[in-house]
């Protein structure tokens, strides 16, 4: 049997003909990274590459391994196929990975949004033959408001609060979500604080893209600054007794799970904010139309109905199981 | 419509019965009064007619967002909610402005579209979403799927119209009750205005339990304690004002049509009266089931034969009214004398007391309780008042163990709801010779809650590895995982393939000491059965 360019191996996805691993789930000799969430960029490789907004957070992560930078679009050859990183929008140094061979692409889309947040590198479309797509957000329920609405009910929720002398405290996932939020929320009626693992991702991701500085919280703090603080914090940090100190407070997450009810009052939120980082059902059907892909390979989220759906609309689409945060809200908010 | 959606989302927004009631309080004090009535109705459950059926709200939810029926199902299901699904689906996303249609017009129009035809109907809910914000979009779909609750009970609405109106909750709770509709009445009529003489049928608000989880020995001395039986029926309370009977539900509905031998107890009844007690299906000697009353439920015509079949009894406790008197700031013991004194037999009996001298009495009377078909114990102070709702130090209820059984994870269906995303709804198999003597597991039950977060998290991790077959939101998993079920009851049923129908089945504890085939075997169930 032709092997194809890419296949879905027990260590990862794996291109046979350069040997080389993408987003690889367990360690490998060489392994080329999406981006740097934890689920994607995983310890023990023994050579790492990524795009050069991805290295210094992944370091950050993983300590000192060894990672290749690559620029966006900047093309290299491994045993004779071509790989090249491309902006994939849904954090700082995300990428879709695109392999070349004689004549045939394929694009490994790791996780993306196409909508522009104003701070990471916008989505670019790659035309390909087949394309790997997540799907976290597959259901057409999944419908998102534009960002600029959802950060004024966020301001107008903290001005409330702060208002009755109450702490707001906003949950985000500690990369990529935080950063989105401290890069556009304004701190018209108090400070906004910073959770210190939130704090050292933003020092990181500072680096490399310029971020508004905002003050790590600890014991120090004046509490009658505290009164009217918005808090930072990642979903993690909810029944922590860190948070405690720091009653009273209202708490909201900022979450594409947000626009259910269900997922908000699970969780124990008193407030939510629909604001994701991933596609939604309608930014996923634009993005595969624009591959123009033969073929489309659901990786996670709502694979069976969104592939499904893909085949209803005439685009041939199978699944394929990977450890990518494959059904979500499980116990971390939007895991990347 | 928009300060309604904005009560919604503030409603939504919290889980704190202070902030609940802070909030509806704040509409109350603020909103029309028309439209006041109407959220009156709506939380207190009087919804307004099926004007149109889901289905074709479905159907037309689906042609407006351009997907094909067997996705918007899917959608349903994981969302949860239909009224939010479609409104995530149809809602749009930059509307000009919110809708500024009165509430109770946009309620008085339901009333009359459901005798329009089909074309204008769609007309008017396809018009309504494509122009309505989501919060909007959510509360007017609602309107026609029901259970309006958000969280919000009615005890807890009183309690808003007390702090907006001053009228105290109490009185409010009997205002609200009983029959009236909101299209026709005021709010001056229905919450401002002195208790009208002239509605006789109106029940007292009930007085409910607390479960009894304090030791014994912090109730005092059992002489100052009555033990009746916890029967295993519907709690029901008799009004007999002006030559009429009138028979309530604890959900506040008038049931006389579902129970027309209930009647015929006026004549024994001495003077004007209110009775506390329980409809339960009873033959001559014994109480019967819950699932023998349960075959009387829902009916809206009674047959002769069902009434001979499955007879019903109106078993007695208390005496809330006498002779025109309100005897419930009495207390029980004046008013169980005076009840005792009643003429019961036929279709009016007396739930018997016993005046226990030791509590070593209470604990013997409750391993009666299968004996004489009841689901446990009540305690009664003998000096306690007929209070308004649930209230601690005077009535306490004492459940007996529910029956267990050990049986294997068979399918596991998405949640709904609260845990949308996670494999929640569990059906369990117990184990059965076929013809060919192999053994092989037969559907007992269904159950849903039980575990932790933590166990169905695990569970569900299990689920997701050792999924044998999908059926939509449905996966068969490898038969391996064993839970003990506890349930209330047990009853042979020709619907079930097991032979066997369960009483609120849930999962009391995951056991991972048991492999499946130690699980228990069908015909385990049969000497748990009450005959």
């Amino acid at each position: 049997m032709k092997k194809t360019l890419l296949e879905f191996t027990d260590s990862g996805i794996y291109c046979p003909k350069a040997d080389v691993y993408l987003d690889p789930w367990r360690p490998v000799s060489k392994a080329l990274i999406s981006h740097a969430h934890a689920d994607h960029s995983r310890w023990g490789h023994q050579h790492y590459i990524s795009h050069e907004f991805s290295t210094p957070i992944i370091k950050h992560r993983l300590g000192g391994v060894e990672i290749a930078s690559k620029k966006w679009g900047e093309r290299f050859s491994i045993q004779g196929v071509h790989f090249s990183f491309h902006p994939a929008g849904h954090i700082v140094g995300s990428s879709q990975i695109k392999v070349e061979h004689k004549g045939e692409t394929w694009v490994f889309s790791g996780d993306y949004k196409t909508y522009d947040d104003g701070f990471t590198t916008p989505f670019e479309p790659q035309k390909c033959d087949v394309f790997i797509t997540e799907c976290t957000f597959g259901i057409p329920s999944f419908k998102w408001p534009r960002q600029d609405l959802v950060f004024e009910q966020i301001q107008q929720w903290w001005k409330e609060n702060a208002e009755k002398g109450i702490t707001s405290v906003l949950f985000g996932y500690s990369l990529g979500k935080a950063q989105r939020l401290s890069f556009h929320l304004r701190e018209e009626v108090g400070p906004l604080l910073l959770h210190p693992v939130i704090h050292a991702h933003n020092e990181v991701v500072g680096s490399v893209k310029s971020l508004p500085h905002h003050q790590k919280l600890d014991k120090n703090i004046d509490p009658k600054k505290l009164k009217t603080a918005l808090i930072l914090a990642p979903p993690n940090a909810q029944d922590s007794s860190w948070l405690k100190k720091w009653m009273p407070y209202k708490t909201a997450a900022a979450s594409g799970w947000m626009a259910t009810r269900g997922a908000r009052r699970r969780r124990g939120y008193d407030t939510g904010f629909v604001l994701s980082d991933h596609a939604d059902f309608y930014e996923l059907t634009n993005a595969i139309k624009a591959t123009e892909a033969q073929h489309v390979i659901c990786t996670h989220g709502y694979t069976d109905i969104y592939s499904r759906f893909l085949n209803s609309r005439g685009v041939y689409a199978t699944t394929a199981d990977t450890p990518f945060e494959d059904e979500p809200v499980t116990t971390e908010e939007e895991k990347p | 419509m928009k300060a309604f959606s904005q009560l919604i989302a503030s409603l939504d927004q919290t889980t704190k019965t202070s902030e609940k009631i802070a909030a509806l309080a704040n509409y109350f004090d603020t909103a029309t009064n028309q439209d006041k009535v109407w959220v009156i109705a709506l939380l207190s459950g009087r919804i307004p007619p099926r004007a149109i059926n889901t289905r074709l709200l479905r159907e037309w939810a689906a042609e407006l967002s351009e997907i094909e029926p067997w996705l918007f199902e899917e959608t349903y299901h994981i969302v949860g909610d239909l009224a939010e699904t479609i409104a995530l689906l149809v809602h749009n996303a930059q509307p000009k402005k919110s809708s500024t249609t009165p509430l109770y017009s946009i309620l008085n129009r339901l009333h009359t579209l459901k005798t329009e035809d089909e074309t204008k109907k769609k007309a008017y809910v396809l018009s309504f979403w494509k122009q309505n914000d989501y919060l909007s979009c959510f509360a007017f779909t609602k309107f026609f799927t029901g259970g309006f609750r958000l969280g919000v009970s009615q005890r807890l609405m009183t309690k808003a119209l007390e702090k907006s109106t001053e009228i105290p909750a109490d009185e409010l709770a009997m205002k609200l009750m009983g029959d009236w509709d909101p299209r026709t009445i005021s709010f001056d009529k229905l919450v401002i205005a002195k208790e009208d003489a002239a509605q006789e049928a109106k029940p007292y608000p009930f007085f409910l339990a607390y479960p009894l989880e304090e030791a014994f020995d912090a109730l005092g001395e059992a002489t100052q304690w009555a033990i009746e039986h916890k029967w295993d029926g519907i709690r029901a309370q008799l009004v007999y004002r002006g030559g009429a009977v009138y028979l309530w539900s604890r959900g506040e509905e008038l049931v006389n049509h579902q129970f027309p031998e209930i009647e015929a107890i006026q004549d024994q009844l001495p003077v004007s009266c209110v009775l506390d007690g329980e409809l339960l299906a009873h033959d001559k000697n014994k109480p019967l089931s819950f699932g023998a009353l349960q075959k009387r439920l829902g009916r809206k015509n009674v047959s002769e034969k069902l009434i001979a079949e499955y007879p019903v009894v109106f078993k007695a406790y208390d005496l809330l009214e006498y002779d025109q008197k309100d005897m419930r700031s009495q207390t029980y013991e004046v008013r169980r004398t005076l009840l005792e004194r009643f003429n019961f037999n036929g279709k009016l009996l007396l739930s018997e007391r016993i005046m226990p001298q030791h509590w070593d009495q209470f604990r013997a009377e409750k391993e009666r309780a299968s004996e004489v078909r009841s689901e446990g114990l009540m305690l009664k102070r003998l000096d306690s008042i007929y209070q308004v709702g649930r209230k601690k130090g005077g009535w306490y209820k004492s459940k007996v163990d529910p029956l267990t059984i050990d049986a294997v994870l068979t399918f596991a269906m998405r949640g709904h709801g609260r845990r949308s995303n996670l494999y929640t709804d569990f059906t369990f198999g117990l184990w059965r010779e076929n013809e060919d003597g192999i053994a092989e597991l037969v559907t007992f039950a269904k159950a849903y809650s039980g575990l932790t977060d933590k166990e169905f998290a695990a569970v569900n991790q299990w689920i997701k590895k050792n999924t044998v077959a999908r059926f939509g939101p449905v996966r068969q998993v490898n038969p391996e995982l064993v839970f003990e079920i506890a349930f209330e009851g047990i009853s042979k049923s020709g619907r079930h393939k097991s032979g066997y129908a369960t009483r609120f089945p849930r999962i009391l504890r995951w056991r991972t000491d048991k492999s499946a085939e130690e699980a228990n075997n069908i015909s385990d169930l049969e000497y748990l059965v009450i005959e």
